[in-house]
């Protein structure tokens, strides 16, 4: 009686999160704007890393290659001409000569990381358990240092900058909703429900003539396009990237945001995000001395000192996550 | 003459850095052995011993290793007691995300307590005098990397004895093969995780020791590439058994200094991807690891 509701409530309750941290930004100051875009491309990021390690239970670190990628060809196609040549003179001729607008640099983010992960995944799909976990490692290790080293098709190790920052409140809104719409539509969808199924027993999957390995690679592909359409988002809020900033440090805190929130639900993905991001930046400002609601005065470094304990303790006390891993769905009278 | 000296001389670093690693992956295997647990945050109990030679460089050096080694000891059983003992029954996912919480929080705990006078890092002077070579044969060895190969040599043989010869170590390859049929004959889980924590924390202290030696300038970020490639290389080797691990760790940390000594300077920038690429290969020829018996990994049948 009540699935046509939860149904609704799946998509519509992250939407209606999402959309009210946009309007939150609109009414806060310029610096404190940065933390709700952060918030929002965060969303994207991990909803994106969602599609895959959520639905199919591989453990991967390689997505956040996916959003380097799609950063990196979002940013290096769309510094201003006349400025490229200067400071970007190795580039191959077709990058360096060539400037796109901002609309069609994030569907080429999305093209970029789905045609990388699809090529990526064609092999490393076969493997599960722990081998995909330090093989798709491998791919963000070698992503990293392909893009810090070789400077005909970016910056190198320098600050990519002088990319137009077009995510402002409305980018990011709708940037984060169109993840989270894909990600919908995929949980919905039979790809959705056969990944789902080679998540919950393999075996049983394949017996009813699931294929595992063509199941992962569709989802590890949407996942992909999704990353590089997220690395778009992010190289467009900040306006300047380096390869440190797609690499270890995102890895780990998108897959906390994940897992505090729920690995399995699109709710959690959201969820988690938005809370250990909100978090991040409440303590942020804190250690800053500048107070939201409650003034607190941190010694410096603490913030992250903090982070880390409430992601630890929230682990060990709840590790199904803040939403246990479920959609949202109206509360349900007990009938015994 | 000079590029036979050259080539030792590789072949012994290689054969050191190996060695360290070989401890650092019998530390990690032996934990995930009894808990199926991949302990990400076993770099940053290195970097806290190594903190602990660092912050007791005035005293004598025994006392200031013993206190190394006291401090890693607690901490690992601390660890065990409010991380991994609550997580026990978790997806392997769920425990790896938690420990790479831990990793992340004890790193900015040292980061907030090293900030003095803007600078970061705190030399060890008073194990330093190891690091200095002496020559056999014409090729300069540090006595650092002869301790770290004896000493190496030595913990493994123990252990090997260990795990072969007591109730305790058999208990532990038993918990290892399959840890529920192990506990209905008898085993008590408690005992013999809390051993295996206890040892993989002797063997953190020895790591911090040594690597403090050979990097007397200690980071919060200490220990933490060193991990990471040990995870690798003992994934690679086969994490399902200790040895094929240990062989694992030990082949990644040789293959680096061999690649790393071989390689001019300006070439050597793309050596990750060269070196990750082979892993990829590694895994996808060999799932189950590189020295595992069977050659892909079992398939459920129902």
């Amino acid at each position: 009686m009540r699935r046509p509701v939860d149904t609704a409530l799946a998509l519509l309750g992250p939407a209606a999160l999402v959309v009210a941290v946009g309007i939150g930004s609109t009414f806060v100051s310029r610096s404190n704007e940065i933390h709700f875009l952060n918030a929002l491309v965060s969303v994207a990021i991990v909803v994106a890393i969602y599609v895959f390690v959520g639905s199919s239970g591989v453990l991967s670190f390689g997505q956040i290659s996916f959003v380097a990628v799609g950063a990196f060809a979002a940013g290096v196609l769309t510094v201003p001409l006349e400025s490229k040549t200067a400071v970007l003179p190795d580039l191959f001729p077709l990058l360096r000569d060539h400037t796109i607008g901002n609309a069609a640099s994030l569907a080429l983010a999305a093209a970029v990381g789905g045609v990388f992960a699809f090529l990526v995944g064609l092999p490393l799909m076969r493997l599960s358990g722990l081998a995909a976990g330090i093989a798709t490692f491998a791919v963000l290790e070698i992503t990293h240092n392909l893009l810090r080293e070789w400077t005909k098709i970016g910056p190198g190790a320098t600050t990519l900058s002088l990319v137009p920052e077009t995510t402002g409140p409305l980018q990011a809104t709708v940037g984060a909703l169109l993840v989270i719409a894909a990600a919908f539509v995929f949980q919905r969808s039979p790809f959705g429900r056969k990944v789902r199924a080679t998540r919950e027993d393999p075996a049983a999957a394949q017996a009813v003539g699931v294929s595992v390995h063509r199941q992962r690679l569709w989802a590890f592909t949407l996942s992909g396009a999704l990353c590089g359409f997220a690395g778009g988002l992010l190289v467009h809020m900040l306006g300047s990237i380096t390869t440190e900033q797609v690499y270890l440090e995102l890895t780990f805190l998108t897959l906390a945001m994940l897992v505090v929130g729920g690995l399995t639900s699109l709710w959690g993905a959201v969820v988690g995000a938005l809370a250990v991001s909100g978090l991040d930046s409440v303590l942020g400002n804190a250690e800053d001395g500048i107070g939201v609601g409650v003034r607190l005065d941190l010694p410096e470094g603490s913030r992250l000192v903090i982070l880390g304990a409430l992601m630890a303790l929230m682990l060990i006390l709840r590790p199904s996550g803040i939403t246990g891993g479920r959609e949202l769905r109206l509360p349900r009278r007990r009938t015994a | 003459m000079i590029v036979a000296a050259v080539d030792a001389q590789t072949v012994v670093d290689a054969v050191g850095l190996g060695a360290v690693y070989a401890l650092m992956a019998v530390g990690i295997g032996l934990v995930f052995g009894v808990l199926r647990l991949v302990n990400f945050a076993y770099g940053q109990l290195i970097m806290v011993g190594a903190y602990t030679l660092a912050y007791t460089s005035d005293w004598p050096v025994a006392a200031s290793v013993l206190a190394c080694f006291a401090t890693v000891i607690v901490l690992s059983a601390v660890m065990e007691r409010t991380v991994f003992r609550p997580l026990r029954t978790q997806s392997p996912a769920v425990m790896l995300v938690t420990t790479f919480a831990i990793a992340f929080l004890l790193q900015n705990v040292a980061l907030v307590l090293d900030i003095r006078d803007d600078t970061i890092g705190e030399p060890a002077v008073s194990v330093a005098s190891l690091n200095q070579a002496v020559t056999i044969g014409g090729v300069d060895v540090r006595k650092v990397t002869i301790l770290a190969i004896a000493v190496a040599a030595g913990t493994l043989a123990l252990l090997a004895l260990l795990l072969a010869k007591t109730t305790i170590g058999l208990q532990m390859r038993a918990a290892a093969a399959d840890f529920r049929t192990a506990r209905l004959l008898g085993v008590k889980a408690d005992r013999v995780i809390g051993v295996a924590v206890l040892l993989s924390g002797v063997l953190a202290a020895t790591v911090a020791v040594i690597l403090t030696i050979q990097l007397p300038l200690v980071t919060p970020d200490f220990a933490l590439k060193e991990t990471i490639v040990v995870l690798v290389g003992v994934v690679v080797g086969g994490i399902d058994r200790l040895w094929t691990a240990t062989l694992g760790g030990f082949a990644i940390g040789f293959a680096t200094g061999m690649i790393n000594g071989a390689l001019p300077t300006d070439k050597t920038v793309f050596l990750p991807s060269a070196v990750f690429a082979l892993v990829i290969l590694v895994l996808l020829l060999r799932p189950g690891g590189l020295f595992a018996r069977s050659r892909a990994a079992v398939v459920e049948r129902v």
